[in-house]
């Protein structure tokens, strides 16, 4: 690389508006690209921190999820006994049989619209099974009573959520008692309460899961093995974490493809926008390469120094739209979880990798852009160039 | 055995279906160390002649040589190197790249020898001193007049220390005084660096300096200087 970069830059500085636009466009896919990537993240990583390694997660044999699924109480009391489920201070095995029903309730910022909310049954075992689930303000609700506990992400996006009101449904009023967090999963978009509480008010007689945590996360398999081939009860034994991670799968790869194909379409533009920038910058420079060319310096020393040329404007507009995109970060957003048709909120994860990985994607797009007026800078015809 | 060595060369431009021909069997020597003018009324092919000597521009036929090199024979990336090593080029008016100094035109040519950066700047400061524009290094060309425009593009030809220093109406828009001036280094390059010297001129101020004068008219020469004493 003979020619000095100063050169570049200087020149692009000669020319601010067309540099700016074309670093502009290019910002612009790579703000898209990075957000829509931090949304695919964000979903993906929300449902991969809701499962643990260590949980067990019994279901109906077939279920492909919790909705679907059934377990009734003589199953329940069987699993309740699991040997590989770990115990907690007081004795008791960690096992919680749960009701999980969705129920549809009216947003507060979007009157007209219904959204649906799990609302989980559990045992009090439940909140020494899912360790990552924190109460955060509050008690924990008491047994016997129709209180609930709501998940960070619904506060505040659903009315009567503060500790202390009354949300009605399924007939009857239920005290809010607690807030809790688990680490930015999936659990945080649900409302969690007494599971003898939620059966009968939702007129069920089953449970839908059976949750239990392991003393020794080495033991799936084997309680996996000895579950399944129980002939009193046919079910499918998942690990938490596994279950969830397959439940994002689906949506994740549809973001993911959504946001390949919308950048490409975007890209397109942009590069076209390098292209046209760096051919005007070419036929108002030939003189200049001329010179060069008849200083010695070789037609692919100026090649590489158009290519570099268009790559640090597509740089530039990479840095741009990665502090166009990084507000996105931590931005709440929700969306039907596909798998059980319930709402999950969840955050925009702009990650380190995603920034480099935008930045990489502007670079490319500027050599893209670059690469045929670069080429033809190569070959300008010395001569006439200069005549 | 001549610095420059031109043999029978034909050269043939074709525009559409017009051909013109500049030369058809041209011969010429340039010696070490001379001082040429070559005079001749506009398309009688001087530019052309230049540019087959720098190796800008391939003969049809016949051959180039300059200090025993084949020049019509080196493939693009050869004759780069080759340039950069031993010859030095100023053109009529655009020479200088607008957006980098004085100072940073002149260094371009070193950009390609394996010189520090150390070594670099005194050979451009030298440089710029022998066109007496030391003073204006961190100037841009439009910061420059013509005349001291010119002056750093003579500063850049020579800064490489070529044989050859070729010049293609290098006071075609300068004024009298400026044109002297650059005359003036012309010759004293010539005689205290033994740079050998060929200029394209249609001044005569200009030829009178030079130690030998070519005329070319229609291709061919009608030399003079070496007739007239
Ligand atoms: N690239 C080219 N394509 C076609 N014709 C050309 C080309 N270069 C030069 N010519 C023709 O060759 C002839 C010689 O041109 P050249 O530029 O060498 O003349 P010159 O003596 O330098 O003239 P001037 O004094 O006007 O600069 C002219 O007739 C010109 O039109
Ligand atoms: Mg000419």
């Amino acid at each position: 690389m003979k020619i000095p970069i100063t050169y570049n830059l200087r020149s692009m500085r000669a020319r601010p508006v067309s540099t700016a636009l074309t670093a502009l466009g290019i910002a612009l896919v790579v703000a898209v690209f990075i957000g829509m990537l931090a949304l695919a993240n964000g979903f993906a990583s929300a449902l991969v921190r809701t499962g643990s390694d260590q949980n067990v997660l019994v279901l109906r044999k077939g279920a492909d999820s919790e909705m679907s699924s059934s377990i009734d109480r003589e199953t329940a009391s069987i699993l309740a006994s699991v040997p590989q489920a770990a115990r907690g201070g007081d004795a008791r095995a960690m096992v919680s049989p749960e009701v999980y029903v969705v129920i549809a309730l009216g947003r507060i910022e979007d009157t007209t619209g219904m959204a649906n909310v799990v609302l989980r049954g559990v045992s009090e075992q439940a909140w020494q099974v899912r360790q990552n689930v924190k109460v955060v303000e509050g008690r924990r609700p008491a047994s016997g009573k129709n209180e609930l506990c709501v998940g960070a992400k619904l506060v505040g996006r659903f009315p009567n959520t503060v500790v202390g009101q009354t949300m009605h449904f399924a007939g009857r009023p239920w005290e809010v008692v607690c807030h809790f967090t688990a680490g930015g999963s999936a659990f945080e978009s649900e409302m969690w309460g007494e599971n003898e509480q939620v059966m009968p008010a939702m007129r069920g007689q089953v449970f839908q899961s059976v949750s239990f945590r392991l003393a020794d996360p080495g033991g799936f398999e084997e309680a996996k093995r000895s579950l399944e081939a129980d002939k009193r009860f046919t079910v499918d034994v998942h690990r938490e974490s596994e279950f969830y991670a397959q439940q994002s799968q689906l949506l994740g790869s549809i973001l993911r493809i959504l946001a390949v194909l919308i950048t490409s379409i975007m890209a397109v533009g942009a590069i076209f926008g390098a292209v046209n920038t760096m051919y005007a910058a070419v036929s108002s420079r030939m003189p200049e390469i001329a010179v060069l060319l008849t200083l010695g310096f070789r037609p692919r020393s100026v090649l590489a120094s158009f290519l570099i040329e268009s790559a640090i404007i597509a740089l530039i507009g990479g840095v741009i739209g990665c502090l166009l995109a990084l507000p996105l970060n931590g931005l709440v957003t929700s969306t039907t979880n596909w798998a059980s048709f319930s709402e999950i909120a969840f955050a925009f994860r702009i990650t380190p990798g995603l920034l480099l990985a935008g930045l990489i994607f502007a670079v490319v797009m500027g050599m893209l852009g670059g690469f045929f007026p670069a080429r033809r800078a190569s070959k300008v015809p010395v001569v006439q160039a200069l005549r | 055995m001549a610095l420059v060595e031109i043999r029978d060369v034909y050269k043939t431009f074709t525009r559409g279906a017009e051909r013109i021909d500049v030369f058809t069997g041209l011969t010429l020597d340039v010696e070490q160390g001379s001082f040429t003018a070559l005079m001749g009324p506009s398309g009688s092919g001087k530019s052309t002649l230049l540019n087959l000597i720098a190796g800008l521009d391939r003969p049809t036929s016949g051959t180039v040589r300059v200090n025993g090199a084949e020049v019509s024979a080196m493939t693009p990336a050869q004759l780069a190197t080759w340039r950069s090593e031993h010859v030095g080029f100023v053109f009529q008016s655009f020479n200088l790249l607008p957006v980098l100094t004085a100072f940073q035109n002149v260094e371009l040519p070193l950009l390609l020898t394996r010189l520090s950066k150390r070594e670099r700047d005194e050979r451009i400061r030298i440089a710029l001193g022998v066109v007496g524009l030391d003073d204006r290094m961190d100037h841009y060309p439009r910061q420059l007049s013509g005349g001291q425009e010119q002056r750093v593009a003579i500063a850049r030809a020579i800064v490489a220390d070529p044989t050859l220093v070729l010049l293609d109406e290098p006071t075609g828009q300068l004024d009298a005084k400026s044109s002297q001036e650059v005359l003036t280094l012309l010759a004293r390059l010539n005689d205290e660096f033994g740079k050998t010297i060929l200029i394209v001129t249609h001044d005569p101020a200009a030829s009178g300096r030079a130690r030998r004068q070519l005329h070319l008219e229609k291709g061919t020469f009608v030399e003079q200087g070496s007739l007239v004493p």
